[in-house]
């Protein structure tokens, strides 16, 4: 398939203008001129890296890896990749002990707990290192991923600011592409890499191009669900898609506040956060 | 032939001290250049995504920074975006434009956008009329953003034989598709004012703003239109930036002259049709 025949493909030297604006507007507003963010060697860091490299220069980009005991060795080997081609800083912290010494106390942890206490060893991680730092934590969540909430709240879903956040997956390939990030980043299939043979594909169930599509179609083409059958996918799959969007709406809003009063902090106290910026 | 600069800025969010000094140094940079009108973008004074702010930044007439500006257009004609705060409380997003040291007119906005990201009707009160002002520099129809989206309110201003629309606008930049080499938001708008140029014959004066609120680029793009259709020049990227022109009186009367669509115009048509579907639905 050429580049232009899909209907997801962008104009990517505008979005990465757009995107590299954002990233110094919102950051100098609040006097940053750092980031540092997560490099799990894999597509998404990779990319909101090469942005954040361009925005604010490589010297002040810290890519953070974190392993685990369990992470695979090829993921720091592409993290490292990342690094070199990008110029920017690189660190490595070992989570093992941090997480073991929690799970330790708590003998019968399932994958799923077990993946979010890595997840969120590493925010714990970021966010120290942000302040050591005078750095932004800098988010890697894609939107297809946002959609989904394939991902941990308070773990690698927490940061200060996303500039992938309304890029499909294909997208951020797209844009890994352009960003001529290493090929290996870009060729591998999406994992998480919690535990060992996970792949983003293989725990969701379906793939990143159905996902996108499907999502694209109901939330940016605000087609019905019934459209979207119409459109070749299978209804199972859509009804699935959706069901998740909603059980998930709970990890992209900030915690329900109890409304008492007049005026209501996430209610009616209506400021951006930019307020006064 | 008028002067303009349009000053293509990135207002602080609510912060009315530090947005009036932006003013005044686009002002004195204006000046400087010899220009006689100075175009700022929709609410240039405040920011844009105001929501509860709206309340603490409105300005009643001559007010601190409204009374500045009219000091500063003693030489120079300058048009600016403020929240402006009736007598009777409501508060409209308006557009001033001040000349000689005081407000020679108003436009407050009649199309509050209020769909998708913006809530404007949930904080504004709209405007009721489109009226032309008259300013020593010739006739200018105001239109603010949304209010450009829309047939009358440059209909109006072409049957009061604007010399040019100033139209700004506080609009973010969305659509980027491969095969749009500018936003999509913003290839529409520039189709928007030449069709604007062409059906009005005036200038448009297009000034857009640039930066960031809440991860909300806006889109720049600023840009004059002659009567005829033409581009005169424009502002490009998302940088804050001036835009020089000249607006050439003499331009607007030849295009009239050679295509007289004010002459052919039936408005008396209009308002018969419009009473008439207004019968029809009441009955």
């Amino acid at each position: 398939m050429s580049d232009h025949a899909h209907p997801l493909d962008l104009n990517t030297d505008l979005v990465e203008a757009l995107l590299v604006r954002f990233l110094r507007a919102e950051a100098g507003k609040f006097g940053f001129e750092r980031v540092v963010l997560g490099l799990s060697g894999g597509i998404d860091s990779a990319v909101s890296a090469a942005l954040a490299a361009r925005a604010f220069g490589p010297a002040n980009v810290l890519g953070v890896m974190m392993p685990y005991t369990t992470s695979s060795s090829a993921s720091e080997a592409d993290a490292r990749t990342v690094a070199a081609a990008l110029g920017i800083r690189l660190d490595k912290v070992e989570i093992g002990a941090m997480a073991d010494g929690y799970l330790a106390t708590t003998p019968d942890t399932d994958r799923l707990r077990r993946g979010n206490v890595m997840a969120r060893c590493r925010m714990i991680v970021l966010y120290d290192r942000s302040v050591v730092e005078r750095a932004l934590v800098l988010g890697t969540s894609n939107k297809t991923e946002l959609l989904l909430g394939y991902s941990t709240q308070f773990g690698d879903a927490a940061c200060a600011l996303n500039p992938l956040g309304d890029l499909y997956k294909h997208q951020v390939v797209q844009l890994a592409r352009h960003l001529g990030l290493p090929r290996v980043v870009i060729d591998k299939p999406p994992t998480a890499d919690l535990f060992e043979g996970q792949t983003d594909e293989g725990e969701l169930g379906f793939s990143y191009a159905q996902a996108d599509a499907i999502l694209f179609a109901l939330v940016d083409e605000r087609r019905t669900l019934d459209e979207v059958v119409g459109l070749g996918h299978a209804r199972p799959l859509v009804e699935r898609i959706v069901a998740r969007m909603a059980a998930n709406q709970y990890k992209r809003q900030p915690p329900l506040v109890a409304k008492l009063g007049e005026r209501t902090v996430t209610h009616d106290f209506r400021y951006l956060r930019d307020w006064g910026r | 032939m008028t002067r303009i600069v349009l000053a293509q800025i990135e207002p602080a969010l609510g912060d009315l001290r530090r947005n009036l000094a932006l003013h005044e140094a686009e002002v004195a940079a204006a000046r400087a250049s010899d220009a006689q009108l100075v175009v700022f973008p929709e609410l240039s004074l405040t920011g844009y995504f105001l929501k509860d702010l709206v309340a603490e930044v409105a300005l009643a007439t001559g007010e601190g920074p409204l009374a500045r500006l009219a000091e500063l257009s003693r030489d120079i004609t300058i048009a600016a975006g403020f929240a402006e705060r009736a007598r009777d409380g409501r508060v409209y997003n308006t557009l001033g434009l001040f000349e000689d040291g005081r407000m020679v007119g108003a436009h407050r906005k009649v199309h509050l956008v209020t769909y998708g990201m913006f809530d404007e009707a949930r904080d504004f009160a709209p405007g009721e009329r489109f009226r032309a002002i008259d300013s020593k520099l010739g006739r200018f129809g105001v239109l603010l953003c949304e209010d450009m989206w829309h047939l009358d309110g440059m209909w109006l201003h072409f049957l009061a034989g604007v010399d040019a629309i100033l139209a700004s606008s506080a609009s973010p930049a969305r659509g980027a598709a491969a095969g749009e080499p500018i936003p999509r938001s913003q290839r529409v708008w520039t189709t928007i004012q030449d069709a604007a140029a062409v059906l009005t014959q005036s200038h448009v004066v297009y000034c857009n703003r640039v930066g960031c609120e809440d991860g909300i680029v806006f889109g720049g793009g600023s840009r004059v239109v002659g009567p005829d259709g033409l581009e005169l020049a424009r502002l490009d990227g998302l940088e804050a930036g001036r835009l020089s022109c000249e607006l050439d009186a003499s331009l607007v009367r030849r295009v009239r002259t050679i295509t007289p669509l004010r002459r052919d115009e039936k408005p008396q048509l209009v308002l018969r049709d419009l009473r008439a579907l207004e019968d029809a639905e009441e009955a």
